[in-house]
Order: structure tokens, then sequence, then C-alpha cells
């Protein structure tokens, strides 16, 4: 037997006991590739390091960059100071190096020859590129206003062209990170403590006794210090309890695991709250101090008992109250996690009510164990003039579309607003778009509306470091240089201790890259905006920045991360007094701001759609070594997981007569058609009414040499979502799929 | 010194920040690796279980890759690390067909190639790149032979199992359940 391991080894499954070893696989064609063989390893202590912030993904940890002898990026490794890493990466920041080694990169500035159907692009000089932007930039502000410029963005880069449209004239900004993920989270908390949560999200994981989890696949989400915390937590013996349609990493590490029916979770926390407040658990010195619309709350949730609950949840009466009595008995310390991606079925700010609910009744908020109070540095801004003061921004178009929670820019008003016929509805419209490391066809939802609204613009410019799927919709392509190869804003991310970190470049940019600053500067300058440009380099922004708060860039360089003091602290004392920023000052458990914007002010629960006969409701999540679909082509981790597979339930496969392995096509409610096979996991570890996919695959851009045409896109299949009224989110998981057996496309390649 | 592993199952989320490692330490080629997962299902919904490994060569007491390696090329080391010196290696695989845990593989350069357990790393008084990393800390390097080093004490108070024990190779990779 050839022991040749490839990369589909790499992570072996099977259900033989241990040892098994399964057939070896063919030998591959050897390409000399991201790395030199046969070269001595790198012993760090003498090599060369810079610090890094990692943008693999947006828990954006502190690490280090080694370089080796020639200079050549080598590894990158935790720096020990960061709260967020604590000296240890996860998979993702550790192959960061592949994200710089991509052959695959953008590598010049393109700009679109011939029709806007056609996906054809000629390589230009920046200088080309921009002047073509700017003269846009400006029809579009004589004939429209600046306002009608939008920009879409997510990560690092965000910051700086969010300066330049505000420098222009335009406030016009969002992000998929809140609509598509966090916007419902954030409402659910806000409308309750009277604060959001933000990231990372102040949960004192490592200190609990009793983490709850809701459709959180942790473990598999790889939060790098949320790992590390939960971790803690079970080396001191904390229960876990998941619920989870899936049988998840972390539901296999879990004292109990509640596999529910998809979409009844706030049937389960309303069960919940009934046991907690009917047999008296709860905390009532904490609920009488701090909280307010008790009463209502126990009249409100006098039916919701767990009986009523099994018939929704399909999770047993007494495996409710066990778990009730499991995070009572280590009440304060108990954390309901609220998790991170929260747009599901279109009810989310209220399900994110009733988590927070429920850690209110629990007396989890501001104790050791529960919620932390969270505590950030301040980096004073660079001196600029005002603003100037647009005339309307995405605010008042969101209130027309009647989201009266929403915080932050609403993706998909900013699409309704550029689709023909938008001035009609909301007396205004976007012209022009800005499409900042966000491939917007994987992660907002309708994928035909994002394309016919693209197809709308007068200016589609679009900045990334990989030819994504949007790049093909753009008038205009930025290659960024990758966060190896650039100085960015400063990290100041809040945690228990405040603290900053640098980013610095570790290599010269490859090819004909550039970092974010400085293409907002040469737009901007450009554009006559030089007196928001009052600097060269972005050094001399960090350096100033620095000496403000008593470092340095020098300094920065050195020790990557920088700790300041404690001003607030951790946790209430016993019976402290403490003032919530909401109406009446307290914990609302009855919402009088949603009640006053016409919401229901407790959660009520909603029975949503459930699957019809053949179909199957579409779960997807993720892998711990991948950040949404922007990893796939990077090589290190392509070679860890290189395509997704579909999860099918062994009852179910048989019903369709499957193998694992077999490759099928996946058709949706709606009609649509994955434009890729995908392979099915059979699998136990899923509900027989669910199938599960990770998310990001079945890239249809030939120029991702890598991914292009791996597995298939769950984005493909979410044609149809849920709007969330509070906050305009996005609920994406009410689509479900039925299997094709035949290449559904066969015809059209003939 | 008696080198060994352990690996806590209970703590372990098969990310595969090991095998990065691993790779980016080590120079191991694109597409293959010198330590894996291995997932193990077991169970009907929703009674299951599921085991979540990261596996490697065990360093084994008794080793049949050295037995069976014409040249000398595979070895042993202080403290039982076993190791191939590539210039030796005649890329027969006798040793690959003789290991139990199939932790070998050809390198496209000619040559057999596996876990060291990062003897670079531990000679200069460091750990293995796969134990620096892990972000759940499931995984321990050290000497049993050292009555304090905190892989002795987990593996007197925690129950562990090894892969294949009736193979009878002593391997020295642990995986606390």
């Amino acid at each position: 037997m050839s022991k040749n391991v490839n990369r589909r080894d790499f992570i072996k499954t099977s259900a033989m006991g241990t040892g098994g070893v399964l057939a070896a696989s063919s030998m591959f064609t050897w390409v000399p590739s991201f790395m030199e063989d046969s070269v001595a390893p790198l012993l760090e202590s003498n090599a060369e390091r810079t610090p890094t912030v990692c943008e693999v993904c947006f828990w954006n940890c502190a690490g280090w960059v080694y370089k080796d002898r020639d200079g050549n990026i080598q590894k990158i490794i935790g720096n020990e100071d960061d709260p967020n890493s604590n000296g240890r990466l996860c998979p993702r920041g550790t192959a960061g190096v592949g994200i710089y080694n991509d052959p695959d990169r953008l590598k010049k500035p393109m700009m679109r020859v011939g029709d806007p159907g056609k996906q054809e692009f000629k390589e230009v000089e920046w200088d080309e590129a921009f002047d073509y932007i700017v003269k846009k930039m400006n029809k579009i502000k004589a004939e429209h206003g600046p306002e009608a410029m939008a920009l879409m963005h997510h990560g690092t880069a965000g910051p700086h062209f969010k300066h330049l449209f505000k420098s222009f004239g335009s406030k016009s900004e969002a992000k998929p990170a809140v609509s598509q993920c966090l916007a419902t989270r954030e409402a659910g908390f806000i409308n309750t403590y009277g604060a959001g949560l933000s990231s990372p999200e102040p949960t004192d994981v490592k200190n609990t006794k009793c983490l709850v989890l809701i459709g959180n696949h942790i473990g598999e989400n790889m939060h790098n210090g949320y790992v590390q915390e939960v971790s803690h937590a079970i080396d001191r013996g904390a229960s876990i309890i998941t619920v989870d349609p899936r049988f998840s990493t972390v539901a296999s590490k879990s004292k109990h695991w509640l596999p529910i029916r998809p979409s009844t979770d706030i049937a389960l926390l309303l069960a919940w709250m009934h046991v907690i407040i009917y047999e008296d658990l709860y905390d009532k010195k904490y609920v009488e101090q701090y909280a307010y619309g008790f009463d209502e709350l126990k009249a409100h949730v006098a039916s919701y008992t767990p009986e009523w609950a099994y018939t929704k949840t399909d999770i047993k009466p007494e495996d409710i109250r066990k778990s009730a009595y499991e995070m009572a008995k280590a009440a304060p310390s108990v954390i309901i996690h609220p998790g991170r991606h929260t747009a599901w079925y279109g009810d989310d700010t209220q399900r994110m009510r009733s988590i927070a609910i429920l850690n209110a009744l629990l007396g989890s908020y501001g104790k050791k164990g529960g919620y932390y109070f969270a505590e950030k540095a301040k980096l004073p801004s660079y001196p600029h003039p005002e603003y100037p003061h647009p005339h309307w921004t995405w605010k008042d178009l969101t209130k027309k579309d009647g989201y009266k929670g929403a915080i932050a820019g609403v993706t998909n008003v900013i699409r309704e607003a550029s689709l023909p016929g938008a001035k009609e509805k909301y007396g205004h419209e976007y012209k022009g778009w800005f499409i900042v490391a966000t491939n917007l066809i994987q992660s907002v939802p309708d994928q035909e509306k994002t394309i016919k609204a693209l197809q709308n613009l007068d200016l589609v410019v679009v900045v990334d470091t990989m030819p994504m799927e949007i790049t093909g919709y753009a008038d205009v392509i930025l290659p960024e240089a990758t966060y190896l190869e650039r100085y960015d804003v400063a990290r100041v991310a809040q945690h228990r201790v405040p603290n900053i970190a640098l980013r610095m470049p570790a290599a010269e940019p490859k090819w004909d890259t550039k970092p974010a600053w400085w293409m907002c500067r040469e737009l901007g300058l450009k554009l006559g905006l030089e007196d928001y440009y009052k600097w060269e380099t972005y050094e001399e922004v960090l350096d100033w920045q620095f000496k403000k708060v008593g470092s340095s860039l020098d300094e920065m360089k050195q020790i990557g991360v920088k700790l300041f003091d404690k001003k607030k602290k951790l946790y209430l004392d016993d019976g402290e007094d403490y003032f919530f920023n909401t109406n009446t000052g307290k914990i609302e458990l009855y919402s009088t701001d949603l009640e006053a914007m016409g919401y229901d002010p407790m959660p009520k629960y909603t029975d949503h759609a459930q699957p019809e006969d053949g179909f199957y409701r579409l779960i997807y999540g993720r892998a711990p070594m991948h950040t949404f679909g922007r990893t796939i082509n990077s090589p290190n981790m392509n070679d860890l997981m290189d395509e997704n597979n579909i999860w099918i339930n062994p009852k179910i496969a048989k019903i369709w007569d499957f193998k694992s392995g077999q490759e099928i096509w996946l058709q949706n409610q709606d009609g649509v058609i994955s434009t890729f096979p995908i392979k099915i996991r059979v699998t136990e570890r899923i509900r027989h009414d669910s199938v599960f996919m990770v998310h990001g695959f079945g890239h249809k851009n030939k120029k991702l040499t890598r991914a292009y045409g791996k597995g298939a896109s769950d984005s493909e299949m979410i044609s149809s979502y849920k709007i969330d009224p509070v906050t305009g989110g996005t609920g994406m998981r009410g689509n479900f799929v039925t299997f094709l057996t035949e290449n559904p496309h066969k015809k059209e390649q003939v | 010194m008696r080198y060994a592993m352990a690996m806590d199952t209970k703590k372990c989320v098969g990310c595969a920040d090991c095998v990065v490692a691993c790779q980016t330490e080590n120079n191991v080629p694109e597409g293959y690796c010198r330590d894996w997962i291995v997932e193990n299902v077991d169970g009907t919904y929703p009674l299951l279980d599921l085991e979540i490994r990261s596996e490697r060569c065990n360093h084994c007491e008794d080793t049949p890759c050295v037995r069976t390696c014409p040249t000398g090329a595979s070895h042993v080391i202080e403290g039982g690390i076993v190791k191939v010196t590539h210039e030796e290696c005649i890329g027969c695989g006798a040793c690959i067909e003789s290991c139990p845990y199939d932790a070998r593989y050809f390198h496209p350069d000619g040559y057999v190639d596996k876990c060291t357990f990062c003897d670079h790393r531990v000679e200069a008084g460091d750990t293995t790149a796969c134990v620096s990393v892990c972000p759940t800390e499931a995984l321990t390097f050290g000497d049993l032979d050292d009555s304090e080093s905190p892989i002795t004490k987990l593996l007197k108070t925690r129950k562990w199992k090894v892969n294949a024990e009736e193979a009878g190779t002593k391997p020295q990779v642990y995986f606390l359940t």
C-alpha cells in the first residue's frame, strides 16, 4: 500500500474504532509551491520578526511574522501579550502566509473594456484607474450629489475608505457583517441592557461554570480567544449545553446536547424562562435591583411550558427542565451565548432578546463567569477639517423601510436604493459603489438582485486582494496589498484589558498591489480633498496617534501590542448601583424602546415554514480552516479543505439510495439549481429534516484556480430571506433544498 | 530522557492548526503532512459520540521502521525521537510498510519523511510547533522520565489510551479520554 498522504487525507473521517487507516490515495504530481523543500527549519530565536495583526478573520489577532534567511515570509505566530490570541493563532492565522503567496492574487489595476455584460478587463496603471474613478465620482456628485456614492466594506481597509467617503460628502456605508450577521444580536442586547456586545464579545467564558450555545458551533467557528476560553472552561469542569440540529464538534463536548427542530429556538428559550421563573430559580435580588418588567414577563411566559415547547422543538420536557436546572445551578456564572451570525429566521432581534432576558434572569450580566465589562483604549484621530454634512444618508432610506432599530448601514437597503425605480421609492438613489474586501455575490442573499443593482450603477469600484466573483461586475478593480505587506489602522479592540496593536508590512507588496491608505490618499488628492490628507505616509499618522497615548511607532514595532491600565471594573460588586443606558435605567425585560417603535416589547414565538416532502432545510456554517469564501483559494488552507460536502442523515440517504462521496446537485424551493455538484457525506451528525454544508465554496471565477468549481455555494441556494423588522437583518435559514442526481446543466454544455 | 506527547480528546476541536504549524515550521511540501486529524463518529442520531484526534508518528519504543530500514537512515536519537536522515534514505519504502500508524510519506524529493517531534526546537529548549500553536492546548509534549513534567502528571491523573496497542510497538503518543 503506498502511503502518499494527500490533501484529502489531512482530515480523515471514519466510523471505525480507533486506529482505522483509510485506503491511501494515489500519488499526485509534485509541483514546487509555496515552500522551498529540504530547507532546515527556522528557529524563531535567530530570525527577523515584525508585528502584524491578522486579517484572515475579524477576530484580528496580533502576531509576529518571521522571515527566513532570504527574507521570505516563513511563519506567523501569535503575540503573547495579545488578549485576542494569547500567543496562539488559529489554523487560518498560522496559514496566513498562503494569502501572501497565492499566485492567483490580483496583481495590477484593471478596467473593464466593452460591454458591462462581458467580463473583459485590461490592465492599467494606477493613475489611469484613479483618473477614471475621479471623473465618474465628480460626475455623480454634479448630477446626484456626493451622497449618491455608497461604500460596501469589510475588515481593516474599511476605515480608510470611510474617511475618503466622508470627506467627499457621503456617509452611506454598510457591511454584510452587520445586516447579514450581527445587527440583530446588537439590537437584542441594546434593547435589553442599553449596550451592544461588539467584538470580541465580552463573555467571561474562561471563568464560567455553564456555557449555553444555541446554533453556535464554536470550534468549527474558530473565533480564536473564544475557542481558547472554551478549552479552559472544559479544563475547569464547566458544563456545556448545546442546542443544534447538528451534532457539532462542541455538541460532542457537551453535557447536554439538545437536537432541536430548526427554527424553533424561541420556543425553547421561552420554556427555559418559564421553568426558571415558575420554579423560583431566577436571581431574585438581581432582578429586583436591576430589572424592569419582571411581572409582565412572568405573565407573558405563563403558558410557555416545557410541554408546550416539546410540540415545537422536539426536545423532551424533562431535557428542557434538566438543562434549565443546570444553568440555574451555575448562576450567576452562566453564559447563554448570543453567538455571532444571528440573522436566521426574520424574528432574530426577538430571539436575541430572549437570550438577553434569560441571562438577566440568571443574573449573569456583569458577573464573573457571565458577561464582563469590556474596555477599549482610546486612540485620537489624526486632525482633519470637519466633514461636509450630507443631505441624506442610509439612515433616511432605512427609516423609509421601517427598520427603526437599525444601528448601522443595511446592505440590502443600499442595494434596494440602487435598483431601477429606487428614486420613486426612496426619493434618493445610489449611482456609484465602492466594494472593499467583501464578495457581495457570496455574502448578501438573493444574488440576482445584487447583480441587478450592480448593472444599474454608473460606477462600480472593487478593492480586493483576490479575483473574487464580485470583481467580474466592476468597472475598475484595484488590487490591494495583503495584510502582510501594509501598514493599516491600528487595532483598538475591546477586551478585559484596554490595548492597541500594530500591523506593519513584513514584506514589500508583491506585483503592483497597494495598501488601502495609499489608494484613498491618492484618490483624495485627485478629488481635491488635500485638507483631509495632511500627511505623506501612514507611518506619520500612526506615529502621531501612538505618541498621543504615550507610545510611538518605533516602540510599537518592537512590542506589537501595548496594554494600558484598566479604568473600569470587570464585574459588578454584589448589590452595587448601576445605571443601564435604557429608558428606565434598568435591564429591560419589557422593552420600552421596542414598544415605542411599534414592535413586541417581549419576545413572542412564531411558527416558521418547515420543509415540504423531499426538501430539507439548508443549514450552513463554518469549518475551522476557512473564513467565509475568502480563504478557499489560499494554498495552505485549500490544502486542508478544498471542497465542502453536503451532510445527509443515513435514513435520508437510504431513501434516496445515496452513498458518501457521490456527487449531486441542489435545487432550492424557488427552483434555483446549484452551478456545481457537491459530494455527499452520509453522517449521523445531522437531523433527518436538514442538510448541512460549509459556507464559502463553489466559486465561479475561473481565475481562482484552486477554488473554482470546488464544492457548491450555499449562498447560491439562499434566494429567499426573511427580514427582521427591527434592524433590516436578513434571515437566511428559511431555504430548503432537494437533490438532483443527473447533471441539470448537461444540455447547456453540448 | 523519554520524550512523549499527550493529546486531550476532550479539548481537541480538529481545527488542524497543528497540521499547518508543522507545514510552515518544517517546510512540508504542499499536499503532504506530518500530522493529521482523525474524526471518529459512533452511534445513531441523537445518541452519538464523536472523538477527534490529532495524530502523528508515535516515536515508538519498539521501532519496526528502524528495524526494517536497510541503510540506517531511520534511526533513534536521544529521548527516543525517531528520525530519518534524508541523505541516507533510498526511498525503498520498507519503513512505510512496517509502520502501523501510516505516519510516513514519500517526500517528492525522493526520501521518506515524517514527524521529528520538532527535535530542532526541543534541542533549543522549546516545544514542538504543533504544541506551541494548539488553540485549545490539547497537546502536551515532555519528558516522561521527569516526574515533575506536565505530561507525566497528566498521564498519572487522566485516563488514556494509545493507538493500535496490539501492534506492540509501545507508541509514545497518548490520547487522554
